[in-house]
């Protein structure tokens, strides 16, 4: 199984390096095409505001490259909102693998509930669909830490409520993706990640 | 509902633990990696480990344990100490934390809190703040340790802290710090008030009911603690049960 990190500017790519090395499974960090492209899974990872890596994926080519690719991608936290068509964050537009929009927290809708953004912490996911969430729980908690949000919609494959419900992943055709750390998110996020490379491709 | 955290505190000197009782009388505890991962097998829902070490030999040592830490441990975890410039920041980020505390530092330098949530996210920005009541009843915010009093005043730095981009604020109170007689629970549900980001409350942890009293009328997103989870005063899943028993939603 050949596992490839996309590797771009920022962001704690290493974790996710380090929890896949926990599974058995030794990933590459590359931001080379040709690497990317022969790869059995491609994890997008991210850490870091929206319009600045945004900009890079497009000087760089990566956002057509990524788009393009058939086995599947996993994108977590940024790299998520990043497969989304626009985010608010810095009024940028996305990949557009998932035609849904990235919206930010609204601070005031959260103040009237004593919720704090940004949403940092282990919170529930529930409403589960597809094989990677096998094994995982309805309810189970994983770890968040975003201020902008993707809407609740026909993509997604986990919930999640703070402030509103909204999408804690989404899914469509081979690209899959988590707001949430599974890197970081203990036992059942090592599950996830496992669930992820053991996908029926 | 997000789950209120529970963060075991482990303090650093020379790669090993340490756990300073009012700062001083430094004890040793343990190697930190396993430390760590016995914590998060637990049920800790975060770590924060703190260098303070001064050596420049020691900092080094200090980036390898990161690395060794973010290798073994399936969690969150942030650290501290030492931290002045970008660099050191991203030398910490590289080898694999989450987060980076940072608080004489910043005190001394508030653009540094500008400067790393602009290259690194505001996520990554713990702004910590050690501070003491005065005689004249004023939050003064103190550095090195609470040794060194200084000009600012815990709300007004708290806010502007927020206001530069830190993603928490990790509050001590060197008042209730090393006395086991709960948290400064007052001042930490004005600071949660007045801010929208998330608020780590430490100092005062003696018992369990201080942590139910930190989350309710302290407001307090996470609990941090050091010597009461060291020394087994308090495990990790009998607090937990607690918690949940007070209706206090927990992991």
């Amino acid at each position: 199984m050949n596992v490839v990190i996309i590797k771009y500017k920022g962001g704690n790519i290493r974790s996710v390096d380090f929890a896949l090395k926990r599974l058995g499974v030794d990933a590459e960090i590359t931001s080379d095409p040709d690497k990317i492209k022969a790869a059995d899974r491609v994890i997008f990872p991210g850490v870091g505001e929206a319009s600045s890596t945004m900009n890079y994926l497009k000087v760089t080519g990566l956002d057509q490259l990524i788009k393009e690719l058939k086995q599947p991608v996993l994108g977590i936290c940024l790299g998520m909102q990043l497969m989304c068509r626009h985010s608010e964050e810095g009024d940028v537009d996305c990949l557009g693998i998932f035609d849904v929009p990235v919206k930010r927290f609204d601070a005031s809708k959260a103040k009237e509930q004593s919720l704090k953004v940004p949403h940092m912490g282990w919170n529930r996911i529930l409403d589960l669909k597809t094989d990677l969430f096998k094994e995982v729980k309805e309810q189970d908690y994983v770890y968040f830490v975003h201020s902008y949000y993707v809407p609740a919609s026909e993509f997604a494959a986990a919930t999640c409520h703070y402030v509103q419900p909204y999408s804690a992943a989404l899914h469509y055709k081979n690209f899959y993706a988590t707001q949430f750390h599974p890197e970081k998110s203990g036992d059942v996020g090592e599950q996830i990640l496992k669930n992820f490379i053991n996908l029926n491709y | 509902m997000v789950a209120k955290r529970i963060i075991p505190c482990l303090d650093i000197k020379n790669g090993e633990t340490v756990k300073g009782v009012n700062f001083v009388n430094i004890q040793s505890v343990g190697d930190p990696v396993e430390l760590g991962a016995f914590y998060a097998e637990q049920g800790a829902d975060e770590l924060v480990f703190l260098d303070i070490t001064a050596t420049h030999e020691g900092r080094k040592t200090f980036v390898e344990l990161v690395e060794r830490i973010a290798r073994h441990i399936n969690i969150p975890f942030t650290v501290g100490g030492g931290i002045s410039e970008i660099s050191d920041a991203e030398k910490l980020l590289n080898a694999g934390a989450d987060k980076v505390s940072i608080n004489s530092s910043a005190v001394r330098n508030p653009q540094l809190i500008d400067d790393l949530a602009r290259n690194f996210g505001s996520q990554f920005v713990v702004v910590a703040i050690d501070a003491r009541m005065n005689d004249e009843n004023l939050w003064q915010v103190t550095v090195n340790g609470g040794r060194i009093p200084t000009e600012k005043e815990l709300f007004s730095w708290a806010k502007e802290a927020e206001n530069r981009g830190a993603g928490e604020i990790l509050f001590t109170s060197m008042n209730h710090d090393g006395t086991k007689n709960g948290f400064a629970n007052r001042e930490l549900a004005r600071m949660s008030d007045e801010l929208s980001i998330p608020i780590i409350a430490s100092g005062g942890a003696g018992n369990m009911d201080h942590f139910v009293d930190v989350f309710t009328e302290g407001k307090a997103d996470a609990g941090l603690a050091a010597s009461i989870f060291h020394y087994k005063e308090v495990a990790i899943p009998e607090l937990k049960n607690y918690l949940k028993q007070q209706n206090i939603n927990v992991r």
